[in-house]
């Protein structure tokens, strides 16, 4: 069983690329689990062709304890025989939502959910690392393989390489290592080559870009992955190339996460800072991370 | 309503419909939170110090509530995370920790568990530990065992499994050998280390070689001699790690040793039993004819003797007990114990309470009393309080309250008797010195029960009937 997790800023695309990857490596006939951690709780919704699913934490607020939960509850079975599950979470506002990620993953282990049968394990994790909660996923004897989901945009990348940094903590103590970048193209310029040295520079590889296109909207509107809603498109063959790649990947790196500065360089580098004056608004953001 | 009208309608049928209505508020319940449970398992361990990545005033409070019912010292230090921990994770604070309990109390395992602000913030101990070794902090094939014990998921009875299987997990890798011959026992959660004494006791009379599996009796009833012995007894580290080898491994509690029994199934490659408690004269015969099918051991006749005592013991008390009204209360397996008691003497446990306890403890329980006619007015109420108890025995009155010193004032507001079984018991001296398991438990029990009866006979008595036969 490879276990997998994908990282990235929120509002990247990473619900919509994992699900997309997911439902083409369950085309090859492999057998997946996604176990979402996001308190959104979108993880799963094109698999299973739902609003939202009913989520461990959900459940657990409505029964009182995680105890009286059952796995068939909050295991469902969508798309090609993909196993579904999402963490959820608080309201926002209250609560502790790292806590409800690893309630629900204790959950899932400790009611049988890991099946010697399945083949990989994938976890769509919210945003940045931002707490030990959302580190769970890359515990020892969970995923070992990171894919960072990022764009051309600055915060994105910001945040890819906050990420790195993440990684290189549990890098040291377990086995977890980067498996590369996905560009979910947002059609910035010169995007591929940004993101390209990017992932060199944090010692990684761009493992594919995917190209917007409007069918990934038509589908998700209709609640399916393109794979499902449109199997002849080109872009369902982007999402198969990148699924090829992540379950040929044998490329596993300790990342080497830069430095602001380097960043900053970066970007100027590919034409999008002129001056220092520009990077100011870069810096506040990335303060309030 | 003025104070007495309160004082009067809390005693109604009506007040108990409404209290067992209530949601959002639990008074008294009759559990403790894990690492309790953890630092109890680990302390049971030779030269182990039991070590909590938490704040101080957690282990403080289960440091002093250990003393208070054992009346020893119990030593247990804390990595004592403030806010700065919160916010930035709390690793410094541990690897600080292992160097400071390393360094100042020479200890020859320290055992980690954590409580709810280590838990709530995510901290991974994993790799907290390796950090640590690979700082040169604490030396790489020193043994440093631990387990995520969130207070706020089950109860101490968790927390010590969740311990003990960390211990029995680190200390056994590797040590895959030959069979050794013993039978590995694993006392469960027990607040009466004489218990574990008199386990010890049998197997010795059987000539049974065995480990025991977290042995606290030495350290929690050690001798005073003058002298302050940080790590008073406990079981050896090298007969842990042997434990591999044993011919099987019997919990002899079977919700306080699930996951660590779980784990020799998977892993040790022999019998891994759960049992309830040997309360009680037909459970003790069940657990030494098990040790008998497992090591091939007859049953010598001195126990079998003993047996008889137990048994005349039974006849002479039978009528102080049979057909007495009982209501018990505490955690699950010493529960199940006590109903499985009382039926054998005839005596009717009519409310049975946990705080904690799964729809399995419920099933099993339900078909033990339905395997006595003395079990036929029994009520079940699992994850309910003392406050909900107290209504119990206000509406449906019994004879006698069993369970530990936190029913006191529910039985003096019902008027009826407590005896003092389980944890913890802070109000009474020595009683964690008397086993309640085996036939000597039995005795015990008798005796406890019994004589309690009896002396609220004399004491309700009037002139006229205090009467010197009883």
């Amino acid at each position: 069983m490879r276990q997998i997790a994908i990282y990235g800023k929120g509002g990247i695309g990473k619900s919509t690329t994992t699900q997309n990857t997911v439902a083409a490596i369950a085309e090859m006939g492999k057998k997946v689990m996604i176990v979402g951690c996001d308190p959104k709780a979108d993880s799963t919704r094109l698999i299973l062709h739902s609003k939202a699913q009913t989520t461990v934490m959900d459940l657990a607020r409505e029964k009182g304890t995680v105890e009286d939960l059952e796995l068939k509850d909050v295991l469902l079975t969508g798309y090609s025989g993909i196993k579904c599950s999402e963490s959820g979470g608080p309201e926002p506002g209250v609560g502790c939502a790292g806590r409800g990620v690893i309630t629900a993953i204790n959950f899932l282990e400790e009611n049988g959910a890991y099946t010697k049968d399945l083949d990989f394990v994938f976890y769509d994790v919210l945003g940045d690392v931002v707490c030990g909660g959302f580190a769970m996923p890359i515990r020892e004897g969970k995923a070992q393989e990171i894919y960072i989901v990022t764009s051309g945009e600055m915060m994105a990348m910001y945040a890819a390489n906050n990420i790195a940094k993440g990684i290189l903590k549990y890098a040291h103590s377990g086995g977890v290592r980067l498996g590369g970048l996905i560009c979910n193209s947002r059609q910035v310029d010169r995007e591929y080559e940004l993101i390209d040295a990017l992932a060199k520079r944090l010692g990684t590889k761009l493992i594919h870009f995917i190209p917007r296109d409007n069918v990934v909207q038509r589908a998700e509107l209709r609640r399916m992955t393109v794979i499902e809603y449109s199997k002849e498109h080109p872009q369902a063959d982007e999402y198969r190339k990148l699924a090829k790649t992540i379950v040929d990947n044998k490329d596993m790196v300790v990342p080497t996460p830069i430095t602001m500065d380097e960043l900053k360089a970066l970007l100027m580098e590919y034409g999008f800072l002129e001056k220092e004056s520009d990077m100011i608004g870069v810096a506040e953001a990335a303060q309030a991370v | 309503m003025n104070c007495a009208e309160v004082a009067e309608y809390i005693n109604t049928k009506e007040y108990q419909e409404l209290n067992f209505k209530r949601e959002t508020l639990v008074i008294n319940p009759p559990k403790a939170c894990q690492p309790l449970g953890a630092i109890f398992c680990a302390s049971g361990f030779e030269g182990t110090l039991p070590f909590v990545h938490g704040s101080q005033g957690c282990v403080a409070y289960f440091r002093n509530n250990l003393s208070r019912h054992f009346r020893e010292p119990f030593s247990a230090v804390s990595t004592s995370m403030t806010e700065d921990a919160a916010v930035f994770g709390g690793m410094n604070n541990l690897i600080e920790g292992l160097q400071n309990g390393f360094t100042l109390y020479k200890p020859k395992m320290i055992a980690i568990s954590t409580s709810c602000m280590a838990e709530v913030i995510g901290d991974d101990l994993n790799s907290f530990v390796i950090k640590a070794r690979e700082l040169g902090t604490i030396p790489k094939d020193f043994p440093i065992p631990f387990a995520h014990t969130p207070s706020f998921v089950g109860s101490h009875i968790n927390g010590y499994d969740n311990m003990l299987k960390a211990i029995i997990a680190h200390l056994t890798q590797g040590k895959k050998e030959k069979k050794n011959g013993k039978i590995n026992i694993i006392p469960g959660f027990d607040p009466h280390v004489a218990n574990i004494r008199e386990i010890k006791r049998m197997l010795n009379l059987m000539g049974v070689e065995y480990i025991i599996l977290s042995d606290s009796s030495d350290v929690l009833d050690s001798p005073q001699n003058g002298n302050f012995e940080m790590y008073p007894g406990g079981t050896k580290l090298e007969d842990t790690a042997d434990s591999i080898n044993g011919v099987a491994t019997i919990g002899l509690q079977k919700f306080s040793t699930m996951q660590t029994i779980k784990l020799i199934q998977e892993s040790f490659g022999h019998e891994g039993l759960s049992i309830y408690p040997p309360l009680g004269i037909k459970a003790t015969d069940g657990f030494l004819m098990k040790i008998k099918r497992l090591t091939g051991r007859s049953i010598p006749e001195e126990l079998e003797r003993e047996r008889g005592r137990a048994v005349d013991t039974a006849t002479d008390a039978h009528q102080y007990i049979h057909g007495k009204r009982f209501a018990v209360f505490g955690d699950p397996d010493e529960v199940f114990g006590i109903v499985n008691f009382l039926l054998e003497m005839g005596g009717e446990p009519v409310h049975i309470l946990t705080a904690t306890g799964t729809k399995q403890f419920g099933d099993e329980i339900k078909v033990l009393l339905d395997s006595s006619p003395y079990g036929k007015q029994a009520n079940l109420y699992i994850g309910k309080d003392l406050w909900h108890l107290r209504s119990l025995l206000m509406t449906e009155p019994v004879d006698m309250l069993i369970g530990d010193s936190h029913g006191k004032w529910a039985a003096r507001d019902a008027g009826i008797p407590l005896v003092r079984i389980g944890y913890p018991i802070f109000d009474r001296v020595n009683l964690h010195r008397y086993p309640t398991i085996g036939y000597q438990g039995v005795i015990n029990l008798i005796t406890w029960i019994a004589n309690t009866f009896i002396d609220e006979v004399d004491r309700k008595s009037d002139d006229a009937h205090f009467e010197l036969l009883r």
